[in-house]
């Protein structure tokens, strides 16, 4: 038998690119939503009532440190099971909000580490030259806090695209799932798996090489000491 | 005559393109104390770190105790050490730093006794016993079990020198051991450094700027400016009676 | 039900964490060394593993390795394990160099000057507070590998999600409450493991010069 095949690797390459397009979509729609899902966390822990920043807190807690796979099937199978609320999703749809969330909460803490990043100063500068509170976050804070955080964001951009082939259990047509039926219709997994892996590295290689740059950048900009480990992991 | 504990022969050393010491030669006796002043920049730290093997010379060559430091005799002509040889010659030359470089992880009394259980093959109790006199010794019996965090800049800079001492080096090398202190705490350390240097068995070697210190210490001063020894005697003459401009310059910074 | 597989989630956990640090050690060592293949091989293992999903080396694991070497690689526990052990080291690598060298450089020095040799200064100085640095992450990444684990359902393994699947699909109706009980689980098993790596932080914060 042989083992390799450059024939089967040709055939699914070109089968294979076809879910590209998915995948690279699916990364950019569910990072779009964690970006701004993750405003929404800063700023809930942020309202200074005590239980609800303790509830809030072990919410993120518990989406972050349960498996996504699971918080997918729960979205996918489960939601349209809910009374009153519920309603099918496409498959698309469940994987942008599922890994969306989940991603969210890593992104929230994100800003917050930016936030807190702030020199206290900067906060009495704003109220002593009467800034309204809109003001304050728009001219103040926030364009100190997020440029910092950049690369930060950079590398959940990379995280998160390593995470999408999980809705290829529910069906999302991307890399990995071509990959699956080819393998299934062919019962030839090698060259598929392959190339999926390839696709993977190709990308994600020359990314990380880049945010490492700008993190470099921003670091001799910013003044601060270079990271232990840029490359916090949020992979499951 | 006396055979000199180190001697420099010519050493040169360039970081890069910058060249930070240009031909150095010194004798020190055994039991000798040496101060070395200079503004900053001048390569006094540089001298004391080659003697101490962190820093390797571009050229020259480092006698201690009749043994070349940086170079190896190999199959009849000179190669520079390996690791093996500097093991074998750097044991008799001990060092205090600026910074301290106390291990963080290690209650004080731990500090003191690793190098002699490890490096020197001390049974446990011993270098215990040997060690806890030393702290005492330094004043800082009651704190053994502390860890370096719960101390003084003074406290610690004094654990760095018992930590030393332990090792019963025949050449002590202190690397501004004040710098990194408040201005109250300089006294208690200086204090202990004039101890160790009245016991008199050990040459010592101190780059430093507290100058009235060096005058009350030094059997030699030496003052190095842009990379060579401009000026070297007995520190009433380097520091009261010299006539060199940029020496009478250099002190003035410090006696205004 | 779901206790069933108890058993598969906490035993692949326990094992592709042992062996997910013991790469993470190898690894991040010997991308330290001074032998340049042996730095070259090890940061090949590691942009290969952090460069792709798990998931898919996963499925490399399970269905590629097979047919191109011919060998199973004994069940399908240990296809888990693996998959998810190399995936890890490959990041935790990462942490364990990153760690060694931030252990500040006077600390060396201090070493040097009380003549301990390369072997004792690394064995009594630089890796107790290097270890110290790590694990914080250590337990971030404990918590990672507990969520990896529920993958292995997606290989016939008989875990937490597995059982959830079986429950969901003899009575789709449940469904909200069956995957809403298999999360609990899985955050019933990360609680202690926050609470580990909330300790860590603490002994991490004492003992450490770094730069």
């Amino acid at each position: 038998m042989n083992i390799w095949s450059w024939d089967v690797f040709a055939d699914a390459f070109l089968v294979i690119v076809q879910g590209l397009g998915i995948t690279l979509g699916l990364t950019i729609a569910c990072y779009l939503f964690a970006l701004i899902f993750g405003f929404f966390w800063t700023f809930l822990r942020r309202i200074p009532f005590k239980p609800l920043h303790w509830v809030i807190t072990w919410i993120m807690e518990f989406i972050r440190s349960t498996p996504p796979l699971v918080q997918l099937f729960f979205i996918f199978y489960a939601w349209p099971m809910v009374p009153v609320v519920g309603m099918t999703l496409d498959p698309f749809t469940s994987a942008i909000l599922g890994l969306g969330i989940h991603f969210s909460t890593y992104i929230g803490e994100v800003y917050r580490s930016g936030i807190d990043g702030v020199d206290k100063g900067q906060w009495e500068a704003a109220r002593a030259l009467n800034f309204s509170t809109r003001q304050k976050w728009t001219k103040i804070i926030l364009p100190q806090a997020i440029p910092p955080t950049i690369p930060m964001l950079g590398n959940y951009l990379i995280i998160m695209f390593k995470e999408v082939p999980l809705a290829s259990t529910i069906g999302v047509a991307g890399i990995l799932h071509m990959a699956n039926s080819y393998g299934a219709q062919y019962w030839t997994y090698l060259e598929p798996l392959t190339i999926v892996a390839i696709l993977f590295l190709v990308m994600s290689y020359p990314s990380a090489l880049l945010i490492n740059k700008l993190e470099k950048k921003m670091n001799r900009r910013f003044d601060k000491k270079e990271a232990l480990n840029s490359s916090k992991g949020a992979t499951a | 005559m006396i055979e000199p504990i180190v001697t420099f022969n010519d050493v040169h050393k360039s970081f890069g393109d910058v060249k930070v010491l240009k031909g150095i030669d010194l004798d020190i006796k055994p039991a000798e104390k040496v101060a070395i002043i200079g503004p900053s920049g001048s390569g006094k730290t540089t001298i004391i770190r080659m003697l101490m093997t962190l820093e390797q010379p571009t050229s020259g060559d480092i006698i201690v105790d009749g043994k070349n430091l940086w170079k190896m005799e190999k199959k009849g002509s000179m190669v520079d050490a390996n690791e093996k040889h500097l093991r074998n010659v750097r044991g008799d030359i001990g060092m205090v730093f600026q910074h301290f470089n106390l291990f963080p992880h290690m209650t004080i009394l731990e500090n003191c006794m690793t190098a002699p259980i490890h490096v020197k093959n001390e049974d446990k109790s011993t270098a215990k016993q040997r060690s806890i006199e030393m702290l005492e010794k330094v004043g800082l019996g009651d704190k053994l079990d502390n860890y370096p965090s719960q101390l003084s800049g003074g406290q610690k800079q004094r654990v760095a020198m018992a930590r030393a001492l332990v090792m019963r080096p025949k050449v002590m090398l202190f690397d501004e051991v004040t710098s990194a202190l408040d201005p109250e705490l300089v006294g208690e350390v200086l204090e202990v450094i004039r101890d160790i240097a009245k016991e008199g068995e050990m040459a010592m070697i101190l780059v430093t700027h507290e100058m009235d210190f060096a005058l009350d210490v030094a059997d030699k001063v030496l003052f190095l400016d842009e990379g060579v020894i401009a000026e070297q005697g007995t520190a009433s003459e380097v520091i009261e009676h010299s006539t060199n401009e940029r020496l009478q310059s250099f002190l003035h910074r410090f006696r205004s | 039900m779901l206790a069933q597989g108890l058993t598969i989630t906490i035993s692949v956990l326990i094992a592709s964490a042992f062996f997910g640090y013991l790469f993470a050690f190898i690894a991040g060592l010997c991308r330290l060394s001074k032998n340049v293949i042996l730095r070259k091989f090890t940061g090949f293992y590691v942009e290969i593993f952090r460069g792709t999903s798990l998931i898919v080396q996963l499925f490399w694991l399970y269905y590629a390795v097979p047919m191109l070497f011919g060998i199973e690689l004994g069940s399908n526990w240990w296809v888990g394990v693996i998959a998810i052990a190399l995936n890890y080291g490959a990041y935790m690598s990462e942490i364990v160099r990153g760690s060694i060298l931030a252990v500040a450089k006077g600390q060396t020095e201090a070493a040097t000057a009380l003549n301990m040799s390369r072997f004792q200064r690394m064995r009594l100085v630089i890796f107790p507070q290097a270890v110290r640095m790590m694990l914080p992450e250590f337990g971030n990444y404990l918590i990672q590998m507990l969520k990896a684990t529920s993958l292995v359902s997606l290989i016939g393994m008989h875990d937490i999600l597995y059982y959830g699947d079986i429950l969901r699909s003899s009575n789709l109706s449940q469904a909200p409450t069956v995957y809403l009980l298999v999360l609990v689980f899985y955050f019933i098993l990360a609680l202690p493991l926050i609470f580990l790596t909330r300790k860590m932080e603490d002994i991490s914060k004492k003992g450490v010069a770094s730069q």
